[in-house]
């Protein structure tokens, strides 16, 4: 119960860090915005509950064509809008149609990052940099059955549909309410309708029911929702806490019932409270530190071996992540089909961290410059200062002088890495947005890469090959060795896996964390201490 | 009077004018841009290359000013939140009724108590009472808000429980109507008694730390200014034509002395309107000043053009209406244009 009001049985009160941005899915990329957008929207696909582990949702059983690039989605039947118009096959390729015909500020990539992302291009590009569409057709067969054609092989297509991105909304509310309507003033984008603000329409558990900016979204149940013995509460409030130590506080106080983003320092505070509990969040990111492979002297890969043995990677995970984090040995989390066991491993080793060095002619001591970022904290990177000096202090022990830059996360440090301008090494780090090997080392290695300037032609090859496999034993085998191939080279080096924290009442019971950060509220209900 | 007010009302416009284009260049001298803040490890050269020709951020910054201008006087209406996307002008009908409550909960803390404490003080001056004072002064002048607000909730939210921690309202209270979006206001309008009870109870903590500083100086300015009034050689007379000594404090010591005090509660409500970033911050309070920090830090170039150029306006606004209140305090102060 919270200090002022009476206590609410059906409802839970659960603390983010900020408003969404709105509530059209496929026009937003932040986490704030999908935390709200998961509950009303549903997907073709899901994960199975606090896994990578693709399950059907809206699509019950889905098939690819010898062709490698047809795919026919058996559909959920039974299954409606938020607005009582039925779920089908029209209003899947509705959405695919959507998507794919999006035009003027709709290209921009602050409003369709993640289309861009994984479909390439629309129907008719308005940006030469912009690539050809993955889409080419829907073809509705019958009510039940979609079957969607693509340009070309693409193995992450199906495990990017579990994107909230890709969550089927209503074709007829989106015409109602002006979805695609948008307008571009003083050089911002913004949807003109009404949809994305105040008639969001899917077929999700939950409904918007009022949302008041800064102060709160007001989630009620769906009453229609296909699963009768789902959403187990009546309503959802989704309240805005930016401040870390204030959410921690209204958890303590009793005025939210759960919070997302529990800083390290934070999780012992709430485990010494008998009424709070802490849930993980499964480890689906990677801190790195990446090595510039053009800039002498490491352009040697002596030079970035012993980067890697001077690198106290185990002192660091003990230290600064309260437990919550371990060591990476490559730039994937362990929990995703590609990570392969036997990759060259660099256990923390000065001796052969100097020796590799005066073979190389490079010292010892060999000079580098390391760069660090300030004014930030992210999951895989709590404390980046904490994190830099140590291992600074085991890289000088390993025979290098380095020489220190820092500077403001935003915009200089990350546009400084995102060229290739930040110094020899530098620390960043990435968190996965769908569960595919594509999303992290594709991202990081395919194609010309700035940030990291390796040029790799097998590695490349490897990477364009996965991508285009449709069968899922193939990719995986390519991934793992693309990962070996990548661990031999060392554009950079992992460090850590980190477990991001969540803070509970205990009363609160059927919480399921999600590796990608898109928790369903739908199985949650609450119980007593 | 008359001529005075519509004189300032006028100077309003280059005011106005000068606030913006000082605004303007402020905000694009600020490292990067929407761009890479909002896309952060995601922002590509290509992207933000893209972004920046798309939005006409590659312009000359004059011709950037000028179509800002153009826009936003012929649309009446002060542009599009790059961050959030929704109309700036929306977004302070929004937030501004809560920073105004908070600021006036604050000024209300700091003046009940600010004047009867710098009165006593300057009554007993040199006594236990004055030394408290100071001491009291002091330590609300040098703690930091942050730290006062989170002392504050640690010790009253968290280990008592006597008050909530955050937000503006009892989020489990859904029957609440907001006509105004001044929530106090809203719920005497509506006689809601027990709403107005919790709407009331969220505003104790952030106003009394909002409220700490203004109390210091008003305490202090009150203190030294009865002092120096009270050595008038009309006080001296009244005491000496025999009237009793809180009549002469009354009508006197205090009336006289309150008017530099005026002038102070005139400039720190208007900075109290300001924002109060820290506090709003700590109590998640959704008001400007939580709306402008975000902005900061997301380059949101529009929200900070229009929110610093709506809040300019009313700091000139209200300390018009500090000087009005001068000359209604004190007769012998008439304007003339």
């Amino acid at each position: 119960m919270s200090p002022s009001g009476a206590a609410a049985p059906d409802t839970l009160i659960y603390a983010g860090a900020a408003d969404p941005t709105y509530l059209d899915p496929a026009l937003v990329s932040d986490g704030e915005s999908f935390r709200v957008t998961k509950q009303i929207y549903e997907s073709l696909v899901d994960f199975a509950p606090g896994t990578t582990r693709l399950v059907p949702a809206l699509a019950t059983s889905w098939s690819v064509a010898r062709d490698g690039r047809t795919y026919t989605f058996k559909l959920r039947g039974g299954v409606f809008f938020h607005d009582g118009t039925a779920f089908n096959a029209a209003a899947v390729c509705a959405n695919f149609n959507r998507w794919f015909n999006f035009s003027g500020p709709f290209q921009d990539a602050s409003a369709t990052y993640y289309y861009q992302a994984i479909f390439s291009g629309f129907k008719r590009n308005e940006n030469a940099k912009l690539g050809a569409p993955l889409y080419r057709s829907c073809r509705a067969v019958g009510g039940l059955k979609a079957v969607v054609k693509l340009t070309r092989k693409n193995g992450p297509f199906v495990p990017s549909l579990v994107l909230s991105a890709f969550a089927m909304q209503s074709p007829t509310a989106m015409r109602k309410w002006g979805a695609n309507q948008g307008t571009v003033r003083n050089g911002v984008f913004a949807p003109t309708g009404t949809y994305a603000f105040q008639h969001p329409t899917g077929t999700g558990p939950y409904m918007l029911e009022k949302w008041t900016v800064g102060e709160s979204v007001i989630l009620k149940k769906n009453p229609r929702y296909w699963n009768k013995k789902q959403p187990r509460l009546a309503r959802i409030i989704i309240r805005p806490i930016s401040d870390n130590t204030a959410r921690v506080q209204a958890l303590q106080t009793g005025e939210v019932f759960g919070m997302d983003l529990l800083s390290p320092p934070l999780v012992a505070t709430v485990r010494s409270n008998s009424r709070l509990k802490v849930l993980s969040r499964p480890a689906f990111n990677v801190a790195y530190v990446t090595i510039q492979s053009a800039k002498p002297p490491m352009n040697d890969i002596r030079v970035r071996r012993a980067v890697a043995y001077g690198l106290n990677r185990q002192l660091v995970v003990n230290s600064f992540y309260a437990g919550r984090a371990q060591v990476a040995h490559q730039f994937m989390p362990p929990s995703l089909p590609g990570y392969a066991k036997d990759v060259v491993k660099y256990s923390f080793n000065p001796t052969r961290a100097r020796q590799l060095l005066r073979e190389a002619g490079c010292g010892p001591p060999c000079k580098i410059e390391f760069w660090y970022p300030t004014g930030v904290s992210r999951p895989y990177m709590p404390d980046p200062k904490a994190n830099y000096e140590a291992f600074k202090a085991s890289l000088e022990q390993s025979g290098f002088d380095v020489q220190t830059t820092s500077m403001p996360w935003r915009p200089d440090y990350v546009k400084n890495v995102n060229q290739g301008t930040a110094g020899h090494l530098n620390m960043i780090g990435w968190t996965g947005d769908y569960a595919d090997a594509d999303n992290f080392i594709g991202t990081f290695f395919q194609g010309d890469s700035p940030q990291f300037q390796e040029k790799n032609a097998a590695l490349d090859k490897l990477l364009n090959a996965a991508e285009q496999e449709v069968n899922q034993a193939k990719r995986i085998r390519m991934y793992q060795q693309a990962n070996r191939l990548i661990m031999q080279n060392l554009p950079g080096v992992p460090y850590a896996h980190s477990t991001p924290a969540l803070g509970f009442q205990k009363r609160v019971k059927g919480y399921h964390t999600s590796p990608i950060g898109t928790d369903l509220f739908k199985t949650v209900f609450l119980g007593g201490q | 009077m008359l001529r005075f007010v519509v004189r300032r009302l006028l100077l309003l416009i280059p005011i106005l004018f000068g606030v913006s284009v000082l605004l303007f260049f402020w905000v694009r001298a600020l490292p990067g841009s929407p761009a890479e803040s909002l896309l952060g490890e995601r922002a590509t050269p290509e992207l933000i290359a893209a972004y920046k020709e798309r939005y006409g951020l590659n312009e000359p910054i004059w011709r950037q000013y000028v179509t800002y201008m153009d826009t936003t006087v012929a649309d009446r209406d002060l542009g599009i939140s790059a961050a959030t996307h929704r109309q700036v002008t929306d977004e302070i009908r929004q937030r501004f009724p809560a920073t105004v409550e908070l600021a006036l909960a604050a000024m209300l803390f700091s003046v009940s108590l600010g004047i009867p404490l710098g009165f006593i003080a300057a009554k007993r001056y040199g006594g236990p009472i004055d030394q408290g004072s100071l001491f009291l002064s002091l330590i609300g002048i040098s703690v930091p808000i942050f730290v006062l607000a989170i002392l504050l909730k640690y010790v009253f939210a968290v280990r008592l429980g006597w008050l909530p921690s955050v937000g503006r309202i009892d989020l489990l209270i859904f029957d609440a109507k907001h006509p105004t979006n001044f929530y106090v206001l809203d719920a005497i309008l509506t006689r809601d008694w027990s709403t107005l009870w919790d709407v009331l109870k969220h505003l104790i903590l952030p106003a009394v730390a909002l409220g700490s500083i203004p109390l210091a100086i008003i305490a202090r300015i009150t203190r030294a200014s009865v002092l120096d009034v009270q050595n008038e050689d009309y006080v001296r007379t009244a005491r000496a034509k025999g009237m009793s000594p809180g009549v002469v404090d009354r009508r006197h010591v205090l009336r006289n002395a309150l008017l530099p005090v005026t002038t102070v509660i005139g400039l720190q409500t208007g900075l109290l309107l300001s924002g109060a970033i820290l506090t709003e911050t700590v109590f998640a309070y959704p008001g400007m000043g939580s709306w402008l920090r975000d902005a900061i830090f997301n380059r949101d170039y529009p929200v900070l053009q229009g929110g610093i150029l709506f809040l300019a306006l009313v700091f000139v606004l209200v300390n018009l209406v500090v000087d009005v209140a001068y000359a209604v305090i004190n007769p012998r102060i008439r304007y003339s244009g």
